[in-house]
């Protein structure tokens, strides 16, 4: 590997990194001008063809078909270049047990406008060192940072990732950041954020086509040793990096991005990472925007302390809310179930050991030697045949046999599910509303791959009351923000009957009302519907755990609203007796002689006292309750969150419609007795004296 | 009446006391109520020894601080203090006045004390029972409706009416009759003949049937009122006079009888001063058809609403055990006929007074 790549190769490389690109369009425009013209393409002989068949690098094949990746856009290209390096960021911290502290910075390089914007991220408290520039910033070559570009027509941005983490061994730098399909996560089992390696060097080479730009890496893995800094390129066609600049760094610092309440500014970072990647971006906020992306990560990760500073210079601290890092989980090896019979034939033909039976036994969970002669003896081989003499129809048996052979269900203490108390802190923190509920499901399995599912609610305070619910979702504590109606979580959403918990739900659509539905599944491979990880795939088994926890919140949201309504039927009834107070002691005062604002607010006390009890005698199941005013079966579940002060009049006035007026009084009603009195000579007339008309 | 008398100081105190339970309950935190017999049918008994319909002992609390009856508890406390302002100053009213006096809009809302005259007449009726206080004593009366005449002399409120010289229309009856106000003198009547239309008391008078047969005749438009009623009780047991009545041929005819024999079920906390258990039914009865020759041509046909309402008087307590009454409305449902008194004027015009009533007389085909 070489060390400290001449800087002319960076020009040499950029061409021939910006070419394949550019050929990419041309056949297209090829086609276009052969249909007009088709007898002039001189036709193909197959040696002339063989001359042009050979090897797509992976590489090349992503450069080719970039929005597989998630990157079919500039502005979608930004939230995944941002979601790659966080997630990477956040699963480096929890594998090594570290409290993760994240700063995200995202300036724009150029745009229409050249007015000077404020310097982001540096507040004018904190501006002390403009002499000295970040690592980062000294490094950059393209001049057109010093320009303060208009956010909304720049179109080049530079995302700047930093993570407290424990750091990447120089040596394993370039692979990490510079080769596709590399990384620890691929070939193991085990919950993570990310899953095949694709992630942040995919992001690095779309800025490289994009920009020209090399991505930059800082990176330390303890105190007592140096911090190295990087400049990498992809070679597309060798799926490898080219090391443009590879340094020791003496001293590297928390500068120019705000810190934790722990550490001073110009403090050392001990251990870290930071990536910086310069692409062709777009920024907006709103929906599926980099903001909405860090406000759930927040929400799924309130462990994690999160700095934003978003181009326009306003920052944003998602603060910590949780003080430990979850549980790693443990990487298990594939279920029998859940093998394709491509994997199987691979894994044949990749195993260490010799005999069928301890290759099923020992690469596979809960097989056993006896679940393994099972399933030898039903595909008609032996334990004792060779793996490497397994015929294809052989395997294509094996494969029958595996399905048809009683296994017990995967382990599922490889599933760290963030908990209930952990999703009501993120809820809490990160959305303003009245009520919060979460439910963890106990884990289950698809296809021999456990899963856990999760679900949390918030419900009315500020949120809005005309809209649609929300649904945000997650996928191992990853928020998915695209391609919602392709997701199973939506989907299961949409089929459950939210009229059972007190909401309107047009027919078959998400219910209507201040809710946010938080869903989240946890597993050592989500199914995702493509690789840019952006929708589930629609399991039966899944839909069917989402539905039984959103049932399980559902109903505790239910007997809130409930109790909301009776409380405030409560208040209505306070209000009508409260209004006719004032006309009872105005006649007792005719009457008789009173202290007439004495006997006022004796009236209005009894009439609190009354309101107070008497409509929470029984609930919705008409079983007495305790007599304690707002005493519920909400009380004491401490999966159950209730913030008194953030109930709206909105959400009062919304469940007004739904009131009826009780009645009490046992007496025949006088309705009856107009309506009758219409016909001359009815029963109700025959009984009522004539004097009373 | 400008005078106050005892009975206004009475009426003053028992309203008074209504204020001061509600002062006693707000002290001592509890929610304000009184209790108010029920005016339902339910609550209606039979007195067989009496032969009145009485009040039952059930009650019904009304309370300040429930949702169904708040309203109706501050309505109640409203006319309370209308009634008791009437007390003080020892004046009388009529229950619209009542209604107008009370209504207004609450403070703050936009929501009336009252809406209609008929939310607060059932709360003038309440009062009555539920402190014991008859309307005549809260000083409040209903419109004046039936006229008499009669050979008789009587003071009201301090004019001497002389009821052969009433002219066509007749003395009207007021609401309130009590003895303060109305005084009887001389009469040479023999006895009280109620006619349920004004249309055929007109006949009555116009044909002088009073003079001829020496006898009180009364209306009440329908169903008498209670002012009408309680002259006829007053008539019938202070003059010892009996009461005759005349009405239509049909369920409700029968039910105005029942109603001044023995009292309303709505009042009937009022029978004991209202009710006449001598009254007579005079007619139309069922088999006046054939004993007077009537044209069928005349008759109507009973409506469901009739039959299912003769068969429910039928079982009335009062008529069970009374044979003739079985055989009347036995008959009437066997013929599915009903009949008007007009009917009679397919006769003559003059039928009813000339050959009709004196016959039934006579022959005495009353029921009792």
């Amino acid at each position: 590997m070489a060390k400290n790549a001449p800087s002319d190769q960076l020009k040499i490389q950029t061409q021939g990194i910006v070419n394949p690109m550019k050929a990419s369009e041309a056949p297209a425009s090829n086609k276009t001008s052969s249909k007009a013209s088709a007898t002039r393409a001189p036709r193909e002989t197959a040696e002339s063809m063989a001359s042009k068949q050979k090897e797509i690098a992976v590489s090349e094949f992503f450069a080719k078909n970039r929005h597989l990746l998630g990157f079919d856009n500039p502005r979608k290209a930004l939230l995944t270049t941002v979601k790659e390096a966080v997630d990477n960021a956040l699963d480096a911290c929890e594998e090594a047990g570290i409290l993760p502290e994240i700063w995200i910075k995202i300036e724009a390089l150029n745009g229409g406008s050249k007015s000077p914007a404020p310097a982001p991220a540096e507040k004018p408290g904190k501006k002390k060192k403009d002499d000295q520039p970040s690592l980062i910033e000294a490094a950059g070559t393209d001049g057109a940072q010093t320009v303060a570009p208009s956010i909304s027509n720049a179109t080049r941005f530079r995302v700047t990732v930093r993570d407290n983490g424990p750091g990447i061994v120089r040596a394993q730098i370039p692979n990490v950041f510079g080769r596709l399909l590399y990384g620890s996560k691929f070939h193991r089992l085990r919950m993570s954020r990310g899953q095949q390696g694709i992630g942040i060097s995919a992001a690095g080479m779309y800025g490289l086509l994009t920009t020209g730009q090399s991505v930059q890496i800082v990176s330390r893995t303890g105190k007592k040793k140096p911090a190295h800094r990087f400049e990498l390129q992809i070679d597309t066609l060798k799926n490898r990096a080219e090391i443009i600049v590879d340094q020791e760094v003496a001293s590297w610092t928390i500068e120019n991005l705000p810190y934790a309440e722990g550490g001073p500014e110009g403090q050392e970072m001990d251990h870290g990472t930071e990536v910086a990647i310069t692409l062709e971006a777009k920024f907006q906020r709103g929906r599926a925007s980099v903001d909405e992306y860090l406000e759930q990560t927040a929400i799924a990760n309130p462990h994690a302390f999160i700095h934003w500073i978003a181009p326009d210079g306003i920052t944003r601290d998602f603060p910590r809310e949780v003080q430990e890092v979850p549980p790693s989980p443990e990487a298990i090896k594939p279920h029998p179930y859940g093998v394709e019979l491509g994997v199987l034939i691979r894994m044949l033909k990749e195993t260490d050991h010799k005999h069928l039976g301890a290759f099923l036994q020992e690469e596979f969970s809960r097989v056993s030697s006896k679940v393994a002669k099972e399933i030898c003896e039903k595909a008609g081989l032996s334990t004792n045949t060779w793996c490497t003499q397994v015929a294809r129809e052989e395997a294509d048996r094996l494969h029958a046999a595996i399905q048809n052979t009683k296994i017990i269900a995967p382990p599922t203490d490889c599933l760290v599910p963030i908990g209930p108390q952990q999703i009501l802190k993120g809820l809490l923190k990160e959305i303003k509303a009245e009520f919060y509920t979460a439910e963890t499901r106990e884990p289950a399995v698809y296809r021999g791959n456990p899963f856990q599912i999760e679900v949390g609610i918030a419900y009315g305070g500020n949120l809005p009351v005309e809209d649609q619910a929300r649904v945000i979702r997650f996928a191992n504590r990853v928020p998915l923000l695209y391609q919602p109606s392709a997701c199973c979580i939506t989907k299961s959403v949409i089929d459950t009957n939210w009229r059972n918990y007190g909401l309107s739900q047009p027919r078959s659509g998400q219910p209507e009302g201040p809710l946010i539905i938080f869903v989240h599944m946890a597993s050592v491979w989500v199914p995702f519907t493509s690789e840019s990880k952006e929708a589930i795939a629609d399991y039966d088994e899944i839909r069917k755990e989402i539905k039984l926890a959103i049932q399980e919140c559902g109903r505790k949201l239910n007997t809130y609203i409930r109790r909301r309504q009776r409380i405030a039927r409560e208040g209505q009834r306070r209000h009508i007796f409260e209004k006719y107070i004032g006309e009872v002691v105005m006649a007792c005062g005719k009457m008789t002689t009173v202290d007439a604002k004495k006997l006022y607010a004796q009236l209005q006390e009894v009439a609190k006292a009354r309101t107070a009890t008497a409509d929470v005698q029984f609930d919705e199941d008409g079983n007495p309750i305790k007599p304690t005013p707002n005493a519920g079966r909400l009380e004491g579940d401490e999966n159950v969150v209730v913030i008194e002060s953030a109930v709206s009049d909105a959400a009062e006035a919304a469940t007004e419609e739904i009131l009826e007026p009780e009645t009490d009084d046992p007496k025949p009603t006088r309705k009856n007795a107009k309506a009758k009195s219409k016909g001359s000579k009815s029963q109700q007339d025959l009984f009522a004296d004539s004097e009373a008309a | 009446m400008a005078t106050k008398t005892k009975k206004h100081a009475d009426t003053a105190k028992k309203l008074e006391n209504m204020a001061q339970v509600v002062v006693k309950f707000a002290k001592a935190k509890e929610d304000p109520g009184f209790d108010i017999p029920s005016r339902t049918l339910s609550n209606a008994r039979f007195d067989e020894k009496k032969k009145i319909i009485t009040m039952g002992q059930s009650v019904q609390r009304r309370n300040f601080f429930n949702l169904g009856q708040a309203k109706k508890f501050m309505q109640t406390m409203l006319i309370a203090s209308g009634c008791k302002e009437l007390a003080d100053q020892a004046k009388s009213t009529s229950i619209r006045d009542m209604y107008y006096h009370t209504k207004h809009t609450i403070e703050g809302t936009s929501e009336n004390t009252f809406d209609d005259q008929s939310e607060s007449d059932p709360i003038i009726e309440d009062l009555e029972v539920a402190i014991t206080s008859l309307r005549e004593e809260l000083g409040l009366f209903a419109e004046n409706r039936g006229a008499m005449v009669g050979p008789m002399t009587l003071v009201d409120n301090g004019d001497t009416i002389d009821l052969t010289r009433m002219g066509s229309g007749g003395w009207a009856v007021p609401s309130i009759v009590e003895e303060d106000i109305i005084q009887f003198k001389k009469h040479s009547a023999k006895y009280i003949l109620l006619i349920e239309k004004g249309a055929v008391w007109n006949r009555f008078n116009q044909d002088r049937f009073w003079e001829k047969e020496k006898c009180i005749i009364i209306h009440g438009q329908g169903q008498p009122p209670r002012g009408v009623r309680r002259l006829m009780y007053r008539l019938h047991n202070e003059l010892k006079l009996p009461v005759f009545v005349l009405t239509d041929n049909d369920p409700w005819g029968y039910y105005i009888y029942s109603v001044v024999k023995q009292g309303s079920i709505n009042l009937a906390f009022e029978s004991q001063r209202m009710a006449v258990p001598a009254a007579r039914f005079i007619g139309m009865s069922s088999f006046d058809v054939e004993r007077f020759g009537i044209n069928k041509t005349v008759t109507i046909k009973l409506t469901d609403e009739d039959t299912r309402r003769a068969k429910e008087i039928m079982n009335y307590p009062w008529f069970k055990n009374k044979k003739d009454w079985q055989k009347e409305i036995q008959k009437m449902l066997q013929t599915q006929v009903k009949l008007e008194l007009e009917a009679l004027s397919s006769k003559d015009f003059s039928f009813i007074t000339e050959t009709y009533l004196p016959e039934k007389l006579k022959k005495k085909q009353w029921l009792d």
